[in-house]
């Protein structure tokens, strides 16, 4: 099915996700922050359904949305954040910081924009109505052994964080 | 408002990428420099997505494992920051300095 009126929910999209993401590293509280990023992976799901990626759509809200933001708002419900309102939010090395990155964003623009013509002009063919089929496919026959390494990451993941997170081992 | 091309998406992530860097950079919220990341990893998703696009499948299978090793990455950080906020009752980057001598 061919999307209907790309630009105007491009740039919706796009423009929500930008400026979610600039209030996550500009407001004070955190759990204002946790909200703004929720509202940017929300509308990046949005940007990867007019890429016809609905499978990687879905597995953001349910993973990110559902799970690392819900695991953020425990950490900060855990930790005391009181004392964080009428302390100096940056830290004192803040326009090297915010220099360093512009130039860094500057670079990738330029080399976008300088580079584009490499890009191939025919989009590839991807059937958003096997799309879901088709990356367990991909997952199961090519990815295999990456897809069994990530099994195991996991697990050593849930196994180092219960070792850190508890008291007494 | 023309055709929207992968081009726009690419600029989009490198937008939100350099953001995510200016939150790692210049906060002293441990949770925020967190949340930071994972703003740098959504925009190399965006990319990844955007890329397959062109190429095939095969950036959006390599978005899937980016999504797993942040849920790792997620779980093991905030989990050294709990241990941590239990020694030190603080969160900020600039007062973890255990190792400095």
């Amino acid at each position: 099915m061919e999307p209907v009126a790309t630009p105007f929910f491009f740039y919706g999209l796009a423009g929500l996700a930008i400026v979610s993401a600039l209030l996550v590293i500009t407001l004070k509280n955190p759990v204002h922050s946790a909200i703004s990023l929720i509202v940017t992976l929300l509308s990046l799901a949005g940007l990867y359904l007019m890429l016809y990626a609905p499978f990687v759509a879905g597995v953001q809200i349910i993973l990110y949305v559902g799970g690392i933001m819900v695991l953020f708002l425990f950490v900060i419900m855990l930790v005391n954040v009181e004392r964080a309102g009428h302390e100096e939010r940056y830290s004192r090395q803040w326009p090297a910081g915010l220099l360093a990155s512009a130039v860094l964003g500057a670079l990738f623009i330029f080399v976008y924009v300088k580079g584009s013509s490499i890009f191939p002009q025919q989009a590839a063919l991807l059937p958003e109505s096997s799309n879901t089929q088709q990356i367990g496919l991909a997952l199961y026959r090519s990815y295999m052994l990456p897809f069994e390494i990530a099994s195991l990451l996991l697990l050593v993941a849930i196994v180092g964080a219960v070792v850190m997170a508890k008291k007494r081992i | 408002m023309g055709e929207i091309t992968i081009l726009h998406y690419l600029v989009v992530a490198a937008a939100l990428f350099a953001i995510g860097v200016v939150g790692v950079l210049t906060r002293r919220n441990v949770i925020i420099v967190l949340m930071s990341i994972e703003l740098i990893l959504n925009a190399v998703n965006l990319n990844l997505v955007a890329f397959s696009r062109l190429y095939g499948l095969h950036g959006q299978v390599f978005s899937i494992f980016v999504i797993t090793d942040a849920a790792a990455e997620a779980a093991v950080g905030l989990g050294i920051l709990i241990a941590f906020f239990r020694n030190k009752e603080t969160v900020n980057a600039d007062e973890i300095d255990l190792l400095k001598f």
